[in-house]
């Protein structure tokens, strides 16, 4: 448990530091679906949870902005690009699985993603 | 399904001969499914169809990579001189390359491939592309985890494709037991295509199959293709069928004398001529003296020769007085040749299609056939054989084949067993007889012809093969010598005749003489007698008039005598 905890310690201490990097996290979507829409109600949530006050959301329409979908290699929707910071990190699905999300946002270690997505349902 | 044919509108694929066992191309508007094991030519293919329907059927097309990026693929394709940079430019081709790492992507929950359907889409808007090539959909499975959304996706991807009626070819890798790995053939159910690639005797052969192609009809073979610098060529010549249109227009071998014994005009344009014999007795010397006729005609000679170079070729026929080099270089008369154990069978009879097309010719020779027999694949050579004569007749091409035949009994039967296709065939075989070795021609059948049975001695001789008069002596057709010694005996027997013929004419002569000098002795002596005799009247006749006169100058002095009347009167 302790290197797990080692390891966000750093990050929180990030969190409180004003020079911190802002996250910049992109969400494309297809029009106001279902998928989209718990998409970015999760993606809100987790974010406030874990960056609070360092993120910035920006939601892409792909049925507004066709030509967008190539730059950043989509093809599943909803997909969630961490583009900062790097490396680039992408999720796919409506972000549901929180510990998931987190593992694939690097914001808690993938070894042992299982044990700490335990806690936080219980 | 004739009907149905002719209502399927089908988008042309511009490939040699794929459109032809496919009757026009693939299904319009319909996704097509083409798999095969790795490095078969799938990608090639699917490039291929796109890149002539932009180039040459006006249809622009999508091409969405999985497996390689833009850059690969237009290097890869610049082989064959398709340069994709350019049809890019020119809004003709989108290649789109998509990037999927299973590594790199975390699945959080529900997701669909609406991304995917978007970026499709909008390549598609933006181009107003006909045709989509989606090349290798199934590394999507690899790349995105939960394949049960994919299935659902790929179902109303390929859905979504007929809506928009584009022209799709799905590729995919060949499974274990399935067409696909990941069975797409479920999903594709409008035309499937297979493609091979095997290895038997150390050549390779690619060959592609229509599995299925609803609504319908289409070649079910497996046929050979081939992958070179013009791209995939295909030889669907089994399909066709014996529709060949036939024509009663004769061309002469070249040899009067042999055209004598073909009907007296030669061999049928676009017929199949076979000329067999054993080693040595001139086949190519026959075949020189075609090329030779059909060059002096003004036609083209496409010549496949696979022992001899052409070099060797020309020198040896300038022998018998057959010069070929100027109608080489008047581009009448054009030589291929390669080696039997170059490529494979297949492949032979495809760069064969490949030269008779690019050339045109009027005449093919293929010298000699058989070189192609190689252990036990008789019957590959046979079906080549069958194809290739096939293809030469519905161009109307005359083909000349020679052929060695092993010395021995079996002269009639040629090793790759193709009698059935010949319509013309000729044999030459060594004739022992006295002694020597003489070679003989003769016409073993030529369908649609009156033609001669006899055996005909020739000889190669400085101008040219010469065919000579028949003699038969009591043990058959001499040759040679012994034929030589007939001549010679009939010359003598001719002299005789003629020394007995001048002989009396002569004396016909000398009678003649005579009797007219007797005639004319004869004559002189009546012409003669007659002027005798004709003296003698006249002389008579004299006498007579002076007798009379003498009477009545008598009778005057005498008065003896008045007039009749006046003496009756008187006395009354």
């Amino acid at each position: 448990m302790n290197p797990k905890r080692a390891r966000s310690a750093p990050q929180r201490t990030q969190d409180t530091q004003p020079e911190a990097d802002t996250w910049t996290l992109r969400l494309y979507v297809a029009g106001q679906t279902t998928k989209s829409m718990t998409a970015f109600v999760n993606l809100r949530r987790i974010c406030e949870e874990h960056l609070a006050g360092r993120y910035q959301i920006e939601v892409i329409d792909l049925l507004e902005n066709p030509h967008l979908a190539q730059g950043d290699q989509i093809l599943a929707i909803p997909t969630l690009v961490r583009k900062l910071p790097v490396p680039v990190r992408k999720i796919i699905g409506d972000l549901s699985n929180t510990e998931r999300v987190l593992i694939g946002l690097d914001l808690v270690s993938r070894k042992v993603g299982g044990d700490h997505a335990t806690k936080e349902t219980a | 399904m004739a009907s149905a044919q002719a209502q399927l509108p089908k988008s042309p694929t511009g490939i040699l001969g794929l459109d032809a066992i496919t009757g026009g191309g693939l299904p319009k508007g319909r996704p097509t499914l083409i798999c095969g094991s790795a490095g078969c030519g799938k990608t090639l293919l699917a490039m291929e169809f796109l890149v002539r329907g932009a180039t040459q059927f006006d249809e622009p097309g999508v091409f969405m990579a999985f497996e390689e990026t833009t850059e690969e693929l237009t290097q890869n394709v610049a082989s064959l001189g398709f340069d994709l940079n350019d049809l890019a430019k020119h809004k003709k081709i989108v290649l789109d390359f998509v990037y999927i790492e299973r590594s790199e992507v975390e699945e959080t929950g529900a997701y669909d491939l609406e991304g995917l359907f978007i970026r499709l889409g909008h390549a598609i808007d933006s181009i107003h592309a006909k045709r989509v090539v989606l090349d290798t959909i199934e590394s999507l499975f690899a790349g995105l985890p939960n394949p049960l959304i994919l299935r659902a996706e790929l179902r109303r991807l390929f859905r979504w494709l007929k809506a928009k009626g584009v022209t799709a070819i799905i590729t995919g890798e060949r499974g274990d037991e399935t067409l696909t790995r990941q069975g797409l053939e479920e999903y594709v159910s409008d035309c499937v295509i297979v493609l091979d690639h095997r290895t038997t005797e150390q050549t390779s052969t690619r060959r592609l199959r229509v599995v299925k192609y609803r609504g319908s009809v289409h070649g079910t073979n497996e046929y050979p293709f081939l992958i070179d610098e013009s791209g995939i060529s295909l030889l669907p010549i089994t399909s066709l069928g014996l529709q060949h249109t036939t024509t009663n227009e004769r061309i002469s071998s070249g040899i009067p004398r042999l055209d004598a014994m073909l009907g007296g005009m030669g061999f049928y344009r676009g017929s199949s001529v076979l000329i067999s014999g054993t080693a040595g007795t001139g086949k190519t010397s026959f075949a020189a003296h075609v090329v030779d006729a059909t060059c002096r005609r003004g036609e083209r000679v496409l010549y496949f020769t696979f022992e001899e170079s052409a070099n060797q070729i020309t020198r040896n026929m300038r022998s018998i007085g057959i010069d070929l080099h100027p109608w080489v270089q008047h581009d009448l008369l054009h030589f291929e040749a390669t080696r039997p154990s170059f490529t494979g069978l297949e492949m032979h009879l495809t760069l064969m299609h490949k030269a008779i097309n690019r050339f045109k010719p009027q005449v093919v020779v293929v010298d000699p056939l058989n070189s192609f027999v190689v252990a036990d694949n008789v019957s590959e050579v046979k079906a080549m054989l069958m194809r290739l004569v096939d293809f030469l007749k519905l161009q109307q091409i005359t083909g000349l084949f020679t052929s060695l035949t092993a010395g021995g009994d079996t002269i009639e039967q040629t090793d790759v067993a193709i009698s059935s296709l010949i319509d013309t065939w000729l044999l030459l075989r060594s004739i022992e007889l006295g002694g020597e070795r003489n070679r003989g021609l003769y016409v073993l059948k030529s369908r649609g012809m009156a033609h001669s049975n006899q055996i005909r001695e020739f000889l190669l001789t400085d101008h040219g093969v010469e065919l000579r008069d028949v003699y038969v002596g009591p043990s058959g057709v001499l040759t040679g010598s012994a034929r030589l010694a007939q001549e010679a005996q009939e010359q003598s027997a001719l002299v005789l005749r003629q020394q007995e013929a001048d002989r009396k004419r002569l004396e016909l002569q000398r009678k003649r003489t005579q009797l007219e000098a007797q005639i004319s002795a004869m004559r002189t002596a009546f012409a003669e007698q007659e002027a005798d005799l004709l003296q003698d009247i006249a002389q008579e006749q004299m006498r007579e008039t002076l007798l009379l006169r003498e009477r009545e100058d008598m009778a005057q002095s005498r008065k003896a005598d008045a007039p009749a009347n006046q003496h009756t009167g008187d006395p009354a």
